[in-house]
């Protein structure tokens, strides 16, 4: 297998990195084998559920499918980067304060679906949010709170951006 | 030292986030499924593909050739290690890895070790393994007859006084028989003016965690080590240190937070194989399975359940006959304890003078079956309540009368004999018909969508009786920290218990460190379950805390503070001890009263609080598809008075969603006892466009007296009436009546044509 090892260059969380990877490598094994973060996670492993959601040149992408050399000149956000000084980012925020979560193995995707989804639309009514939503899974069954919490950071999102 | 005036204000009724929060927003939460040790070995299992069958042979040559594998283990490899190493809460019948026979398609049967799980992975395809196939069972009731037998011989742990009478039974696929007798049944029948029978079933479902089972030991030779999304720690420490012989403080078992867990994590799982495999690989070993392997691991019970009722010219129920066939797989897990404890309350929240109940535990050849989220109540009542509606309706009777006519009240005996206590039964069936505007006409639509609403209400005995330990330790600068084993798996637990703690000190939860789950540091709990956790563990901690306030009161008035002071805690142990040194540590034991029931299944003291919850549901269904829109769900819980309000509010639409996906569409399809949807693309949970438009999530306003600060659990709650209040509001829109989970949109069309009279085919 390691005959065919290619070395790839991306931006993870803003820095440039430069990494060894085995061509049958995912996403998450990479972060989680090489950079040791594990925001995102595999869990059904067939991009269902939503669990290893990372951003990449700001799409959102299962993890557990997408193979890691394709990350090869591209920018990639994981959740780790959102509360880099230690204050929350507002999507972060609006989660606790809503309570939209349980067992929290789920969030760090749902997170980061609501990060992409307010770059694109600022302020998303229920029936967007649901749709953009409604490929994560929440077996604790979360979704009532996740919808408040999307339209809490999408407030609190303009708050900070205007004021 | 100045007196100053508490500040803080209650804690017990607050709203406030869960203390862990943070750590889950920002992906920094520990897992196990995530964890990994310097050194660590990956597993990967070879399943069986039979149902039931000899073993012939099992040839690991080839997988032993590959690269990278550290090793390949069978039983024969375990048991030099674990002579005996069978395992299980209510019998010891599961074997690490199969032994001799397979009892059903995904029983563990070889295990390959390699630090990279794709070798490992890989390995366990070049093991050949060869079964002389044997007749199966797979429906409970014909597992009931004894025709094909699972096991050749019951093998009852000791965990349970009342098992022991099964101990080398033979010849029975019977794991446990139930039996209440109450009053005269047959009398009661025979007195009636109107009988009533009919047989309810439900399928068999899993509990799905997104966090897979996931366990790691690492064995030493004075102790192992074992890091697990366990729901029951103590009970994993007492199991591996029974299976290695050793005293239990040399097992220590460390649990972080749970990805999930609605029973399926509870007692022991992975743990056993993880910890055979360290002792043979002298290296940790990680055993985390697929999302594909929990459909190998434990589900929910399917069931049958057989109900008749009495009536008598007035409506009043009057005899009422239960039997319940349990589908409890191939191990019994906790099958049995089940079986018997719901069979406390399978005649439902009705004052019935005559009740008879029989309660079966079967073993058949399909995946083991355990406690999820309801610990059999939810069967219970599908059948019960959509019963009472079939009832209500013959006799043209108003469904919420005809309840309320029969409702169990505070002081009336429920079947077991147990006077009702602290149990909001009709409050609760009143705030759903008020929600509903049960007294309003309804408007039920004309042409093809047809609309309809219907409720149910159930009662649960909580399992009893069980013990916690709780310890408290305010450190020298005023700041406590709390010690206890119950799981925090999302239902907020950890928040719960820093309010309780906070509320006794006078000091906000927030300040209060609850400590990860570690069995040498936190004491005995018997497990995270049947939602008995606030109230048991509730009451420990409660009295933990109480124990080191009254101690600092002791030292207060030993440093001659005057009466009332409230100096802060760190002045105290400066004065006491001359800098900031020392400690008050308080402990808290709680276990309940309790009477084991008589032969008759009777006692008076059945458990320490009942559970009380029901649903209401309105929907539309399609008279040409078949297909169901629930479009209002409401759940209604006595809940005592709430801890902190808004997790309970979530714990009650959290668990109304979950059987709102078994009630509906989830379902494990078995052929020939081959899982055939073993995949989260071909078996659906409820994502978010399947939660109801409006859902409404409330508590009626009740104490529980007994309970920590009058409260009492909620985490099955709301699970208990969703499936009948649906099925009860289709048989209101479209006069079908499903007696079957789950009710998709194929069993209302077929309904609806069986209703016309020309029934459609199999094909």
């Amino acid at each position: 297998m390691s005959s065919s090892v290619r070395t790839i260059n991306f931006t993870l969380n803003g820095r440039s990195v430069s990494v060894n990877v085995q061509p049958h490598h995912n996403v998450v094994e990479m972060l989680q084998a090489q950079f040791a973060l594990f925001g995102a996670r595999e869990s059904c492993g067939q991009g269902l559920c939503g669990c290893c959601t990372v951003l990449v040149d700001g799409r959102p992408l299962s993890g557990c499918l997408y193979l890691a050399v394709f990350l090869d000149g591209t920018e990639v956000v994981t959740v780790e980067s959102l509360a880099p000084t230690g204050k929350l980012d507002p999507v972060q925020q609006a989660f606790i304060e809503c309570g939209a979560f349980q067992c929290g193995y789920c969030t760090p995707g749902f997170v980061l679906m609501t990060k992409a989804l307010l770059e694109q639309t600022s302020d998303p009514d229920d029936e967007q949010i649901r749709d953009h939503l409604s490929g994560n899974l929440c077996r604790c069954g979360a979704y009532p709170e996740i919808v408040n919490a999307v339209k809490l950071a999408a407030r609190k999102s303009k708050a900070g951006s205007t004021g | 030292m100045k007196a100053i005036k508490p500040q803080v204000g209650h804690q017990v009724g607050r709203s406030l986030p869960r203390l862990e929060a943070r750590e889950k927003v920002t992906g920094r939460a520990e897992y196990t499924h995530l964890m990994q040790l310097p050194g660590m070995l990956q597993a990967k299992v070879l399943r069986s593909t039979v149902a039931h069958g000899r073993i012939k042979s099992i040839d690991t040559t080839d997988a032993k050739k590959i690269p990278g594998v550290f090793g390949v283990y069978t039983s024969d490899d375990i048991q030099t290690v674990i002579p005996d190493p069978y395992y299980g809460p209510a019998f010891h019948d599961q074997p690490i890895l199969a032994i001799g026979k397979v009892h059903f398609v995904g029983e563990p049967v070889a295990a390959v070790l390699a630090a990279d799980p794709h070798i490992a992975e890989q390995a366990t395809q070049r093991i050949i393994a060869e079964y002389e196939e044997l007749p199966a069972i797979f429906d409970e009731v014909e597992a009931a007859e004894n025709k094909v037998l699972v096991h050749e011989e019951l093998k009852p742990a000791g965990t349970f006084a009342d098992l022991k009478h099964l101990k080398g039974r033979k010849g029975t696929n019977i794991a446990l028989d139930f039996r209440l007798r109450r009053g005269d049944v047959d009398k009661g029948f025979a007195s009636a003016a109107h009988v009533f029978e009919h047989t309810f079933r439900t399928q068999k479902v899993l509990h799905l965690a997104l966090e897979p089972y996931a366990s790691i030991a690492d064995y030493r030779e004075d102790g192992v080590t074992i890091y697990s999304g366990a729901q029951s720690p103590s009970f994993v420490r007492t199991e591996i240190a029974r299976l290695l012989s050793w005293p239990e403080n040399r097992v220590r078992v460390k649990v972080p937070y749970l990805g999930g867990g609605y029973g399926g994590k509870l007692y022991i799982k992975m743990e056993a194989l993880a910890v055979a495999l360290s002792m043979l690989a002298r290296r940790p070993v990680k055993v985390a399975l697929t999302m594909e392997e929990q459909f190998y691991t434990i589900t929910k019970h399917p069931s049958t359940f057989r109900i008749k009722s009495g009536i008598d010219k007035d409506g009043k129920i009057i005899a009422r006959k239960c039997e319940v066939w349990w589908n409890g797989g191939a191990y019994a897990d906790v099958g049995p304890r089940l079986t018997q404890k719901s069979g406390f309350t399978a005649s439902g929240p009705y004052d019935i003078d005559n009740v008879s109940i029989d309660s079966y535990a079967l073993y058949t050849n399909l995946t083991p079956a355990g406690a999820l989220r309801g610990f059999g109540i939810p069967q219970l009542v599908w059948a019960y309540e959509s019963h009472t509606d079939m009832i209500a309706r013959a006799l043209k009777r108003d469904p919420v009368d005809f309840r309320k006519q029969n409702l169990l009240h505070d002081g009336r005996p429920q079947a077991t004999g147990t006077i009702l206590k602290n149990a909001a039964i009709e409050k609760v069936l009143d705030r759903i018909a008020e929600r509903l505007n049960w007294k309003k006409p309804f408007d039920r639509g004309q042409g093809v969508v047809r609309r309809g609403r219907g409720l149910a209400v159930a009662l649960k005995a909580v399992i009893s009786p069980t013990t916690s330990v709780a310890v408290v330790n305010v450190a020298a600068d005023g700041s406590a920290t709390l010690y206890c084993g119950t799981v925090d798996m999302g239902q907020g637990s950890d928040t719960a218990m820093a309010q309780m703690v906070g509320e006794v000190l006078d000091m906000p939860a927030e300040s209060v460190r609850v400590v990860p789950r570690d069995t040498d540091v936190t004491p005995y709990d018997m497990g995270t379950l049947g939602s008995r956790s606030l109230f048991h563990m509730g009451h420990a901690v409660r009295l933990a805390a109480e124990e080191a306030r009254d101690k600092i009161a002791a030292l207060r008035r030993e440093l001659g503070e005057p009466e009332g002071s409230n100096a802060p805690l760190g002045d105290l142990f400066r004065k006491k001890y001359g800098m900031q040194a020392g400690n008050i540590v308080g402990t808290g034991i709680y276990k309940p009263d309790y009477i084991p029931p008589d032969s008759s299944g009777l006692t008076t003291n059945a458990t320490p609080f009942w559970m009380v919850a029901g649903s209401g549901v309105e929907l539309e269904v399609d008279t040409e598809t078949g297909h169901v829109r629930i479009t209002r769900l409401i759940n209604v819980a006595d809940v005592g008075k709430p801890i902190n309000p808004k997790i309970v509010e979530t714990q009650l639409s959290g668990a109304s969603l979950m059987q709102l996906g078994f009630s509906m569409f989830e379902k494990m399809h078995v052929d020939g006892g081959q899982i055939t949807n073993a995949s989260l693309a071909d078996y659906k949970i409820p994502a978010i466009h399947d939660v109801p438009p409006v859902m409404e999530n409330m508590t009626v306003d009740a104490v529980q007296d007994n309970g920590p600060f009058g409260a009492k659990g909620v985490g099955e709650l709301a699970t208990f009436g969703v499936s009948p209040a649906i099925a009860n509001a289709i048989d209101d829109a479209i006069g079908v009546r499903l007696t079957e989970l789950p009710m998709t949109a194929e069993s209302v069309l077929r309904g609806l044509y069986v209703k016309d009279n020309r029934p459609l085919g199999d094909d």
